[in-house]
């Protein structure tokens, strides 16, 4: 089964403002989306219509099987890794993890993403809670909570913020990973982050 | 451009007459008004405050049918003229708690009573109060519209309960020997003629001023119309 | 890895009971919500009574004082659960994870326990320390005051959605909610108010009805609705 994610004609305004306007893509398993453009173009906008977070003021966002018309919700078939998108401060990375399992229905899960967990370092300070971290820390905790799902469509914002080197290598690793079978979408400032790109949107022009 | 004229003219000769016509307890002459007793030249108040106090509901369910236009086709000038009609049935709304309060003075002794008339349009009162307390709260345009909307359907759900809650709490001091709710009407028909045509006076009148306002707004936020 | 097996289906139900579970810890841990409202609570019904004075208030008036106590008790609580996830800014966290569905029913289940246990606190002090109110068909003010509590949480929960994405969160709250639990407030007030006139419990029907009504109304209108509210 194959997911295919494509944006037909995507318009975002607020206010009255445009901020983009006529941006389209078409995205198949094993491929990168780059969104790239200037401080302020719209990336992070963009970034959350695709996420199904924001609404477009036209045009359509839609993740299919190739195989049947049936569209799947959104939140079970993305993980967003996001600046602006916060974790539960009060609460453990383990709780954290366990919500983003039950809300989707995955309780039992849990023990089987140890491997990511481990990669991911934070097997050590798994009870503690995330508002004692430090926001490399929490960036991993981010990628924890959006890989634990395991979701075919992977949405980075600003993948490579707060981490040092290592952090790097390890986020340059998962998405490799998700390019097994799944989809990437990347939006960045530094065209780096990414080895290739197979479509690239460039907005502010 | 002549229909104004045309309305102006109008509410000027229902004023007039509404205020001038004599009353008599039999009325034998087409120009004569019947005498409410209890009530006699105070009864005036109803060519006037009975248009405005419909108007204030009118108004309400306009400013909601556009709010769910807007909810449906996101088109911002429903959002426009939704708002406009709400802040004309404010006005309607404050006047027509005014007049009856007016009118309860001079008739019951007391400016507020809580029967279920007058509490059901200090509700609405409140509603509108809300409403506009809502708008001012929320900055960007689409929530702005979307959330009032949103409010005023969810009040129009809860209004209907009072039907059926005030008859259970509180006796009625509201005159209802001439207008009650079999629609039955006890008003001679010089008396008639005139309250509906105050009636259909204040009506054009709201929508002169509701059209006014959304063209205002619409050149001042220089809106597609 | 079988993406197919992990696109899950989550039902609506899970959803919301691990939405209302995850409010709950996060309250619990916190705490300080539960004390404030306790807190709030108390002092109420203390400036009640110090209102009345040595003279007391008609039995008819308690009741409805007894309605503005919780009034308050849950403007002064039901809107966490929204504001909370603005504040803290995991909305957006909670509009990834969730359909909006499941969103609204988890709050609602978080408030409704929120405000039951509420009433019940409010109902024992007042009953304890308020000595003219007596009620005397219990089965009535049992009925009243939880299909009264339903009635609260269903409102003040779509308003706390509505006011969560607004400024002045706070002062907004009330002033948005109180022409929506008008009715509602009307009918429990004259359910207590029948409750401890003695009344017959087949005389109460006429409020029940209304309160069963207009908690159906509130629940389908917000589950229409919620969807413009919570998604930008």
């Amino acid at each position: 089964m194959t997911l295919e994610l494509s944006g037909r004609n995507l318009k975002k305004g607020f206010n009255r403002r445009v901020i983009f306007e006529r941006i389209s893509f078409s995205l198949k398993p094993r491929q990168t989306l780059l969104i790239t453009g200037p401080n302020g173009s719209g990336k992070s906008t963009l970034i959350k219509i695709i996420s199904g977070v924001l609404t477009p003021t036209d045009g359509q966002v839609v993740a299919q099987r190739s195989e049947s018309t049936a569209v799947p919700q959104m939140h079970s078939i993305i993980g967003l890794v996001s600046p602006y998108l916060q974790m539960y401060d009060e609460f453990s990375p383990r709780e954290n993890l366990q919500f983003a399992l039950s809300v989707r229905n995955m309780k039992s899960s849990f023990h089987s993403v140890s491997p990511l967990l481990e990669k991911l370092q934070l097997k050590g300070r798994l009870d503690d809670p995330v508002k004692t971290f430090s926001s490399g820390m929490k960036q991993r905790v981010k990628y924890a909570f959006a890989l634990i799902h395991q979701p075919p469509i992977l949405i980075l914002d600003e993948p490579m913020a707060n981490l040092d080197a290592d952090g790097i290598e390890l986020v340059k690793e998962l998405m490799h990973e998700q390019l097994h079978e799944g989809l990437l979408v990347v939006a960045t400032n530094d065209i780096t982050d990414v080895d290739r790109h197979d479509q690239q949107v460039t907005l502010g022009i | 451009m002549s229909w104004k004229i045309l309305l102006g003219v109008w509410m000027t000769v229902v004023i007039i007459l509404s205020l001038s016509l004599p009353m008599s307890t039999h009325p034998q002459y087409w120009y004569e008004l019947p005498t409410i007793p209890g009530l006699e030249e105070k009864a005036r108040i109803m060519f006037f405050h009975v248009p405005t106090a419909w108007l204030a509901a009118v108004a309400f369910v306009l400013s909601m049918a556009y709010g769910i236009r807007y909810l449906r086709k996101k088109n911002a000038s429903d959002d426009v003229k939704s708002a406009s009609a709400a802040g004309l049935g404010l006005l309607f709304c404050i006047l027509a708690t005014v007049t009856g309060a007016i009118w309860a003075r001079f008739s019951w002794g007391t400016f507020w009573n809580w029967d279920p008339r007058q509490t059901s349009i200090f509700v609405l009162l409140l509603i509108y109060g809300a409403y506009f307390a809502l708008r001012s709260a929320v900055e960007i345009e689409e929530k702005r519209a979307a959330l009032s909307a949103v409010y005023s359907i969810i009040a129009a759900v809860t209004m209907p309960f009072f039907m059926f809650i005030m008859p259970r709490i509180l006796a009625s001091l509201h005159p209802d020997p001439i207008l009650n709710v079999q629609g039955k009407v006890h008003m001679n028909s010089t008396m008639l003629v005139l309250f509906l045509a105050s009636l259909a006076g204040f009506t054009g009148l709201f929508f002169w001023m509701w059209n006014l306002h959304v063209r205002t707004t619409n050149i001042e936020t220089q809106q597609p119309q | 890895m079988g993406y197919d097996r992990n696109i899950a289906k989550a039902s609506l139900w899970q959803a919301s009971v691990a939405i209302f579970l995850k409010d709950w810890k996060s309250e619990l841990r916190t705490r300080y919500a539960i004390s404030a409202l306790v807190m709030f609570v108390v002092t109420t019904i203390s400036i009640i009574l110090f209102a009345l004075g040595s003279e007391g208030a008609s039995v008819s008036a308690l009741s409805g004082m007894l309605w503005v106590a919780v009034f308050f008790a849950a403007m002064s609580g039901l809107s966490r659960t929204f504001v909370a996830e603005e504040e803290r800014g995991t909305s957006m966290t909670l509009q990834l994870v969730a359909s909006p569905t499941a969103v609204l029913f988890g709050k609602l289940m978080f408030n409704l326990v929120l405000v039951v246990c509420l009433n019940a606190f409010v109902v024992l002090l007042y009953s304890a320390f308020i000595s003219e109110f007596v009620i005397r068909t219990y089965s009535i003010f049992v009925v009243t005051v939880l299909l009264g509590s339903i009635g609260f949480a269903a409102a003040a929960t779509i308003i706390a959605a509505i006011i969560a994405r607004a400024n002045t969160k706070g002062t907004l709250y009330p002033v948005l909610a109180f022409p929506i639990l008008l009715p509602l407030l009307l009918t429990v007030i004259n359910g207590t108010r029948l409750a401890t006139e003695g009344a017959f419990f087949e005389e109460a029907l006429g409020e029940f009805n209304i309160l069963v009504s207009y908690i159906v109304a509130v629940v389908a209108v917000s589950y229409i609705l919620f969807d413009y509210i919570w998604k930008d």
